[in-house]
């Protein structure tokens, strides 16, 4: 078994590309189900696999260190005899022949392919994108540029108000640094979350010093060598010594979608998360598929939770125990001392519920849609997380006068409907 | 350095060498307990770092928290030695542990 484990670096059994979160999940799952095969992850960040979701909060905070965020030590690779080959980019697929390319000119043959390359930070496209102390929050080495220049930062602005760019903000606030946060919609977190929690954060953020600009774009970064400001639609400049991009990722499939997958933003996967090729699989954020918490649309999910449990998936199918994907989503954000724990997707829900009281900062938000509960956003409320579960799985309906009564708990409304 | 003794969901017995400071769940990953999940990276937003303490070191352990014991309560499994492994950092003076990896949900 161990001859086999070991292999060719030119011939694997299983080729993982990309050694983030997915990544090192579907090796790990693949030998926990006792796979004996070869193989080989090839990542193109200089680091063995770690938490991404440090990289806006404790690592950027300098709370946690590189080494309490890696997945798994070193050892523990060598151990199961996983092989890494980090630095190292895969530049094409060939699905007849079953090989990939690298950038430093070898070949490889697979006989399955699980491609869990995430998404390259999207970029500003504006005159001034460039500029030095221009970065985006991706990976370890972004966080370690912006912590580099630090001493030399008083005013941040950070272009985007989703997860990554308000986590981000609240880190500079901690940090003493005097923050603008520029949001083109006429909200923060318009993509995921609804429009209550959206102004609760806005609030929060205003409270902490951050200046807020809705509905405002950015015309081009100012500066000759440096960035030393923003230039927004209406034409106000906001100084700057450090400007984050926060405007999302940009599925990496381009290799994969030459090599002929369906897909477009993102590579289209079943429930399996096997792609239109043969033998290949992916997995995690560049991962398309139809969920059955969102009525079967198809999406791609940011969450650790989703790439672990895709990784499951594909890990079950390759080892020849195939279970199908069915995770109910759930992802987290802090902010402060702010909590925040999602159960479910709130993309097309028809009304929102408040549970408590905003002004206490312990509340959550209930999405219905035609009166069932589909996800819920909770506030320092880790009850109604645990307890609202039950209700996004069972798609409950249940009156919106009973979901806001704080003084029931929602584990007893489950007991009523399933009584 | 703190030893800990972990029977593993597998019923497979390991003693697992920590430096003092890392948590219990940071401790039983680098050893390759791949079992212990800890999707969340120990911010106590999973609950899959779930584990079983041995009454003898149950009292010595700092007290759960409030937000450890409501995720505690969305496993089926819980029990009265139930905690979460990242929850507890390591000292000298808890080095001898007795645990049990709980079952994946
Ligand atoms: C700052 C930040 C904070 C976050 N916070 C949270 C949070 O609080 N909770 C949560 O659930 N999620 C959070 N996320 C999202 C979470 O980190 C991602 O959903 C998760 O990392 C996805 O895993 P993945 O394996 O799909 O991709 P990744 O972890 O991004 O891994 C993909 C890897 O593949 C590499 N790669 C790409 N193309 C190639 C190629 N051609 N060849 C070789 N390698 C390649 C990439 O460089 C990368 O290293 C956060 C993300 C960021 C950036
Ligand atoms: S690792 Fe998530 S709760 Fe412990």
């Amino acid at each position: 078994m161990q001859s086999r484990q070991r292999g060719n670096m030119n011939n694997v059994d299983v080729l993982v590309v990309g050694a983030g979160h997915g990544g090192a999940q579907v090796a790990i799952a693949i030998r926990q189900r006792k796979f004996d095969g070869s193989i080989l992850v090839v990542g193109d960040e200089p680091e063995l696999p770690y938490e991404r979701p440090p990289l806006s909060k404790e690592y950027f905070a300098r709370e946690k260190s590189f080494e309490q965020m890696l997945i798994r030590p070193a050892r523990f690779w060598e151990e199961r005899h996983v092989m890494m080959a980090l630095n190292t980019r895969v530049t094409s697929v060939d699905p007849i022949a079953r090989t990939v390319d690298l950038d430093d000119g070898r070949t490889i043959r697979y006989n399955s392919l699980v491609w869990a390359a995430g998404g390259r930070a999207r970029g500003l496209s504006c005159s001034g994108h460039t500029l030095k102390g221009v970065h985006s929050v991706r990976t370890r080495s972004d966080v370690d540029r912006i912590v580099g220049e630090l001493p030399q930062t008083e005013r941040v602005v950070v272009i985007g108000g989703g997860y990554v760019g308000l986590e981000t903000a609240a880190a500079f606030v901690k940090l003493g640094k005097k923050v603008t946060l520029v949001e083109m919609l006429d909200r923060v977190l318009a993509r995921v979350a609804g429009v209550s929690l959206s102004r609760f954060f806005e609030a929060e953020h205003r409270a902490h010093g951050v200046d807020i600009r809705l509905n405002t774009s950015v015309e081009r970064l100012e500066g000759e060598d440096r960035v030393t400001g923003v230039r927004l639609g209406d034409n106000k400049v906001v100084p700057a010594d450090l400007v984050i991009v926060g405007i999302g990722i940009i599925p990496a499939v381009e290799p994969l979608l030459k090599a002929g997958a369906m897909g477009a933003n993102g590579v289209l996967v079943d429930e399996y998360c096997r792609t239109s090729l043969p033998q290949v699989f992916a997995i995690g954020d560049c991962a398309m598929h139809a969920n059955i918490f969102a009525s079967g649309a198809q999406l791609r999910l940011e969450s650790v939770q989703n790439a672990t449990e895709m990784a499951n998936v594909a890990a079950s199918v390759i080892a020849g125990q195939p279970q199908t994907y069915r995770a109910v989503p759930w992802f987290w954000s802090n902010q402060y001392d702010l909590r925040l724990q999602t159960i479910g997707l709130s993309i097309g829900h028809d009304r929102e519920v408040l549970r408590g009281s905003m002004a206490t900062r312990s509340f959550s938000v209930i999405y219905l849609k035609q009166n069932k509960v589909i996800a819920l956003d909770c506030m320092n409320t880790t009850k109604d997380y645990v307890q609202g579960r039950a209700l996004v799985v069972g798609g409950h309906a249940i009156q919106a006068c009973r979901l806001a009564d704080v003084t029931v708990p929602l584990k007893k409304l489950i007991e009523e409907v399933v009584a | 350095m703190a030893v800990i003794n972990v029977e593993r969901s597998s019923g497979e017995k390991q003693v697992v060498t920590a430096t003092a400071g890392q948590s219990l769940m940071e401790a039983l990953r680098s050893a390759g307990i791949d079992e212990v999940l800890a999707i969340c990276g120990g911010c106590c937003s999973c609950a899959t770092c779930h584990v079983y303490i041995d009454d003898t070191f149950l009292e010595h352990l700092p007290p759960l928290g409030a937000t450890e014991d409501d995720l505690l309560d969305s496993l089926s499994d819980r029990t009265a030695r139930s905690r979460l492994s990242c929850q507890i950092r390591l000292t000298e003076d808890l080095s001898g542990i007795v645990l049990r990896v709980a079952p994946e949900e």
